[in-house]
């Protein structure tokens, strides 16, 4: 009786080990790619970000539907009193009270999220490009060409970029996309030296030689052999930039000379908040900073979880 | 050990040109002067005005007397906005408080930061490490411009404890909260730093060994661990240099402290060119003093750069 069960559990181990061993062929190899999702989707912080993020950006894309006010209109029946009647409150329809000129405050805060986010999003990016390619350029050219490309950024990264940005913007009238240029313009310092030390790395192993050896050129092996490999590296440093992004154009938001009214980000919205809390109005001030604190800190915690899944080195 | 400083200034002197020229270049590549208000002048006044302040000659002429003032006589040129006043003044008010605070700022931070580093990578896995981390990570997404009007409303509105803004001579209260904005972000990436690479020392092989003889553990931590550990963190301090300069700005115009930075804002918002070049000037002058001071101290500290 035992006998026979145990020769048929053996059986049973057997199909199956069978069974797998032919199913083993249709398993295809765990990518790079893979294994990072699975460690990124493990860290439970990172992932707690990513819903905080995506409930941020729903509430720019969705939010504007429940808008009782626009983000211009001013509601002159409140604005003569709005430490008062100008309180958040679901009645009146300002779920986030009235900014100080008697404008709805929920509405200005999608608006200034966006923005601010579209600032982080598009100066990061810029920043990636140059930076990127930059560095792939210097790391795979050598030689002098990599030593006088290097030293220009040694000198470029003891310069306080800020400064430069303010006379940028004084200069061409605050305008969108001076911002942008400006931003992603100065922060691709850090970002060219990372990839180049990744290019040396990349540079003498058997691929890149054999695309020498086929004829291929060297812009071409940049854009189609090196750069492709710099992915894991070029997507963990552009998420930590993003929110480098945001807080440089707060700052210069903060300070008046960034986005000119009616546009606004969330650096305008806490500078007026911050300007304002001596009449009583303390959500002026709670209520875009505790947006800005979401969106950098789940930025950080995202930028962080990717890091560890993509660049296993560094943990 | 001299040659190297000889080398790293002879780097340093180009740099410093090639800001003043681009910074001067931007300045004059920009569509409206200084004299462009609302209120048209005549173009005879205008004229005048120009020849006053030298406006009407040719770009590489005004470059070189620019140029040849700041070295020489280490003169920044009149203001366009104040008569009365040329960007010396300007600065010789201002610098010395934002000196002030901004040196006290950086030692807290600098400090502060690396001891609650090297706590948290001794105590590693502990609550008080698990807590450091987190309380360094939320604290990094909290720039001095998040900082300020928090401090305010804790401490001026809420317990009425320091006074909201002005340096009255640089008395103490008055000092707190600006110091306390600048250096909050900065102390939490600079603790944040000294852990990781505290954590990365105390696991190698030269720490073992001294465990091993059985040194004790305050002696590992300062004769052995605590230098290798800090040069991430040395490395680390110029950019916190420049950016606590950056951040000055912010603090002159939020607590009124009569730095630079409100003269700066001001002369952004009036096209004052003159005053903001100095400043930028000033201020990148620093930098790069600074980050040479960095560099010559990375170098006597690290024995395995050779210079």
């Amino acid at each position: 009786m035992a006998v026979t069960q145990y020769s048929k559990s053996l059986e049973d181990t057997a199909e199956r080990l069978t069974e797998r061993l032919s199913q083993a062929e249709a398993i295809r190899g765990r990518s790079l790619w893979f294994d990072a999702r699975v460690r990124f989707f493990g860290n439970k912080a990172a992932v707690g970000a990513l819903v905080v993020l995506i409930l941020v950006i729903a509430f720019v894309l969705i939010g504007p539907s429940f808008a009782v006010w626009s983000n211009e209109e001013i509601d002159w029946g409140r604005m003569g009193d709005i430490a008062t009647a100008g309180r958040p409150s679901i009645e009146t329809g300002h779920y986030f009270g009235l900014d100080d000129l008697g404008r709805d405050l929920y509405s200005r805060t999608i608006q200034a999220t966006g923005t601010s986010l579209l600032v982080g999003l598009v100066g990061a990016f810029v920043a990636v490009v140059i930076g990127t390619l930059y560095g792939a350029v210097s790391g795979y050219v050598g030689g002098w060409v990599d030593g006088a490309m290097m030293r220009a950024v040694d000198i470029l990264i003891a310069v306080p970029y800020m400064f430069i940005i303010i006379l940028l913007m004084v200069m061409f009238d605050r305008s969108f996309y001076m911002l942008f240029i400006g931003i992603g313009a100065t922060s691709w310092l850090a970002m060219s030296r990372i990839v180049r030390g990744q290019t040396l790395s990349l540079r003498h192993r058997e691929f890149v030689e054999a695309a020498q050896a086929g004829g291929v050129g060297g812009f071409t092996i940049i854009i189609r052999h090196i750069l492709p490999n710099l992915l894991g590296v070029v997507v963990v440093y552009a998420t930590l930039l993003v929110p480098e992004m945001i807080l440089v154009e707060s700052f210069i938001s903060f300070l008046g000379l960034g986005v000119q009214e009616p546009a606004t980000s969330l650096g305008r919205l806490i500078s007026e908040g911050a300007g304002t809390i001596a009449y009583g109005t303390i959500w002026q001030l709670l209520v875009p900073l505790t947006f800005f604190l979401l969106t950098i800190i789940s930025l950080f915690f995202i930028g962080d979880g990717l890091r560890d899944a993509l660049d296993p080195k560094d943990r | 050990m001299l040659r190297y400083i000889f080398r790293r200034l002879l780097v340093a002197i180009p740099t410093l040109l090639l800001l003043i020229i681009i910074c001067f270049l931007l300045m004059h590549a920009a569509p409206g002067g200084p004299f462009t208000s609302e209120r048209k002048l005549p173009p005879s006044v205008l004229a005048n005005i120009e020849a006053k302040y030298g406006l009407n000659q040719p770009l590489f002429v005004q470059l070189w007397d620019y140029l040849t003032g700041i070295l020489l006589h280490f003169d920044f040129g009149p203001s366009f906005q104040y008569k009365d006043r040329d960007v010396n003044d300007v600065i010789a008010t201002g610098f010395p408080v934002t000196l002030t605070y901004g040196t006290i700022s950086f030692v807290l931070a600098t400090v502060v930061g690396v001891a609650l580093g090297v706590l948290a990578a001794v105590r590693h896995n502990t609550l008080l490490d698990y807590i450091a981390v987190g309380v360094t990570f939320s604290a990094q997404a909290l720039p001095n411009f998040v900082m300020a009007p928090i401090l305010v409303i804790i401490f001026t509105w809420q317990l009425g404890w320091l006074p909201g803004g002005g340096w009255n001579g640089g008395q103490w209260q008055y000092v707190v909260m600006p110091v306390i904005a600048l250096s909050t972000s900065y102390m939490a990436s600079i603790a944040r730093i000294t852990r990781s690479s505290m954590l990365e020392t105390l696991h190698s092989n030269f720490i073992r060994t001294a465990r091993a003889k059985g040194l004790p553990t305050r002696k590992i931590l300062w004769r052995h661990a605590l230098k290798p550990a800090l040069m991430p963190v040395l490395s680390y301090l110029g950019p916190v240099f420049v950016a606590m300069i950056t951040g000055s700005v912010i603090i002159d115009m939020y607590f009124s402290t009569g730095g630079i930075g409100l003269n700066y804002v001001n002369a952004a918002f009036n096209r004052d060119y003159a005053v903001m070049l100095g400043v930028t000037i000033l201020y990148g002058a620093l930098t790069v003093l600074f980050s040479l001071v960095v560099d010559v101290a990375y170098a006597w500290v690290d024995p395995k750069i050779r210079y």
